[in-house]
């Protein structure tokens, strides 16, 4: 793989509605998401909950169909291929989700879970399983005895470890993190993290990985795509959009996280109310009821994803 | 000095405080050895892992841990009064009145058959035993204070139709409507965006400065702690390890648990990890806690380190014998 690469991409949810539950209107979870991975690279995907991030991930892995749009694997497209031409690439590509509680059978011991896809997909003798799975034990950093054990026999961190080991042992080129360290203390965070970040480079992974904490992606991704609402507001390198965010929306979400340097003053932008119901967007820019520097235009008209310095924004001012 | 008159008394203090609780597994050590102090007016904060006993601490401060099969030593204070050994139906009436606490999940902390006004009035009735019109005032009055921009028709709503951040200003309200002199927040905004957890926070510190309400805030969260509070405890298996004022903590951490703890923080493109887990809540410790994960080791940390003051801040830690 050299490239993933997802063109108009779209995931429309009915709402229903009446006495004849009719298609009252639509749910628009990702609406026109255009991005380009390239082979080692980590996009950052961050935004309120409610925005879309998670059925993108779903979306690009074809988990979930798209209502319309592409997702090319270099030069196949995986929106069009049958479901057992996919089959030959799910294995090239992965999963970890956030809850490692509610993503690990309770019934199945540790290397039965991460012996499994292996065994879907036919992957060497009995006894050569057991050996990689041992093996995947070892590169995750978790004793070779959890083979025998349960999910619950786990803390957390070490849970997300055997997710971590279950996806990497069909040795996958591509993998989507979903906030795996949401639901993590700061220290297992800082242990998960680095995790990744290995195995990025020992085995040539690319990620897409989707998160709210703005910290977090600044230390692991080379772009960023801020999505609100479905849609993406801003998309560029890492470093050049959170050290210097032009979409207003940006610089609210980055002036929220609260700082440990007392140098960096308050001066917060705190945006009001939540983010509206995405059955019924507002009208213009989704933004402007929130938007501190909305103009007349923003209440009308949406603003068009526009290059501006190298990365893209959507937004009037610019 | 201040309008409540008790001056010269800290509000709150929590000397030597341990809490075992019994499980079928065998005794929990909670809480090991838990010191702190909150001044009137004062914001506090408690710092550590999940599992280091922070929650454990703030609900023995609520007594909402019932005494047995939970064992207790050491002593908490509160305006004077001995809270562990007061008996339940005189702890009834100082919870929610004088000392309230809002949780992780406002979903959990709200009824999901009643609607807010209700929740709120009954709190009002309860605890400032004022008549149902008046309560009704007092609740409308409190919503606005929370911010809350349409006051009369979220009285009227039920838990499920609001967002998260308007859940946590339902609770908050609900929390301060007896004007407790301490408001526990046991990690308010974990469950929050990041834009919402900052609007929590600005109501958090204003409500606290307007009222001189003193506050505990348990988190994770360094970042959220520096800004609203004023001083720090760290916690770790039980143990108070390091307190201090909350910049000073954190831009000068003593106790190496406390710094590698900051160093796990997220900042500029580095990381750093924490080797090893916090030791098991069912062994009992006779030797420093953090010695199995700590790099400054010496023969000495094989014994429990007393607490070590330094100028304003307290270690408890060797290398500051």
């Amino acid at each position: 793989m050299n490239e993933i690469r997802a063109e108009a991409l779209k995931k429309y949810y009915p709402v229903y509605g009446g006495i004849f539950r009719r298609i009252k209107g639509w749910v628009k979870a990702v609406d026109g998401v255009s991005l380009k991975i390239r082979k080692g690279e980590v996009l950052g995907v961050v935004g309120e909950s409610g925005c879309g991030k998670s059925t993108l991930g779903r979306v690009i892995l074809r988990l979930i169909e798209p209502t319309g749009g592409k997702v090319f694997w270099d030069d196949t497209e995986l929106t069009a291929l049958s479901s057992s031409e996919l089959r030959k690439f799910r294995r090239k590509m992965q999963i970890i989700f956030q809850d490692p509680f509610s993503s690990l059978n309770p019934r199945m011991r540790v290397g039965e879970i991460i012996e499994e896809g292996l065994k879907i997909h036919r992957i060497g003798t009995p006894s050569e399983r057991k050996r990689k799975v041992l093996e995947l034990l070892e590169i995750v950093g978790l004793p070779s005895d959890s083979v025998k054990r349960y999910p619950h026999e786990f803390s957390g961190g070490q849970r997300q470890r055997i997710c971590i080991a279950r996806a990497i042992a069909l040795e996958p080129e591509f993998i989507v993190a979903d906030e795996p360290t949401s639901s993590l203390d700061l220290s297992v965070q800082a242990q998960i993290i680095k995790l990744f970040m290995e195995l990025k480079e020992k085995l040539g992974l690319t990620y897409l990985f989707i998160s709210h904490d703005l910290n977090l992606i600044r230390v692991i991704s080379d772009s960023v795509l801020v999505m609100y609402l479905g849609r993406i507001f801003e998309y560029g390198k890492a470093e050049e959009i959170l050290e210097n965010p032009l979409h207003p929306y940006t610089k609210a979400l980055i002036s929220a996280v609260p700082h440990i340097e007392p140098e960096a003053k308050r001066k917060r932008i705190i945006l009001e109310g939540d983010v509206p119901n995405p059955a019924s967007p507002p009208s213009g820019c989704y933004f402007h009821p929130r938007c501190p520097s909305r103009m007349e235009i923003c209440k009308t008209t949406y603003p068009p994803l526009k290059e501006v310095n190298g990365r893209t924004v959507a937004c009037h001012l610019y | 000095m201040n309008s409540k008159n008790f001056s010269n008394e800290d509000l709150l203090s929590v000397k030597n405080l341990s809490v075992t609780l019994k499980s079928n597994l065998g005794k929990i050590y909670a809480v090991r050895n838990a010191n702190i102090q909150i001044s009137w007016g004062e914001r506090i904060g408690i710092a550590g892992e999940t599992g280091c006993g922070k929650t454990v601490t703030a609900l023995s401060i609520m007594r909402l841990i019932p005494p047995p099969p939970a064992h207790f030593s050491g002593s908490i204070y509160f305006k004077g009064v001995d809270i562990l050994s007061l008996k339940e139906r005189e702890a009834r009436k100082f919870r929610g009145k004088e000392i309230s606490m809002i949780f992780q999940e406002p979903g959990q902390a709200l009824n999901p058959v009643f609607t807010i006004g209700s929740q709120l009035i009954e709190t009002i009735r309860l605890h400032l035993k004022k008549p149902k019109k008046e309560a009704e005032e007092i609740a409308l009055e409190l919503l606005r204070k929370v911010g809350i921009p349409d006051p009369s028709r979220l009285m009227k709503s039920y838990p499920h139709e609001l967002s998260g951040g308007m859940k946590q200003r339902a609770v908050i309200a609900i929390a301060i409507s007896s004007n407790p002199s301490l408001l526990i927040a046991d990690e308010p905004t974990t469950s929050l965006d990041v834009t919402i957890q900052a609007q929590i926070m600005e109501l958090l510190l204003s409500l606290s400065e307007q009222n001189r309400l003193s506050m505990a805030v348990i988190s994770h969260n360094f970042g959220l702690l520096n800004e609203l509070t004023e001083r720090i405890y760290v916690m770790y298996a039980g143990f108070t390890v390091e307190s201090g004022k909350a910049s000073d903590i954190i831009k000068e951490p003593l106790h190496p648990y406390t710094k590698a703890l900051i160093n796990a923080i997220p900042k500029k493109g580095k990381i750093e990890s924490i080797p090893g887990n916090l030791p098991d809540a069912k062994a009992v410790i006779s030797t420093c806690p953090f010695l199995e994960r700590c790099p400054q080791k010496m023969d000495k940390c094989h014994s429990i380190p007393p607490v070590f003051t330094i100028d304003s801040r307290e270690v408890r830690c060797f290398l500051y014998e």
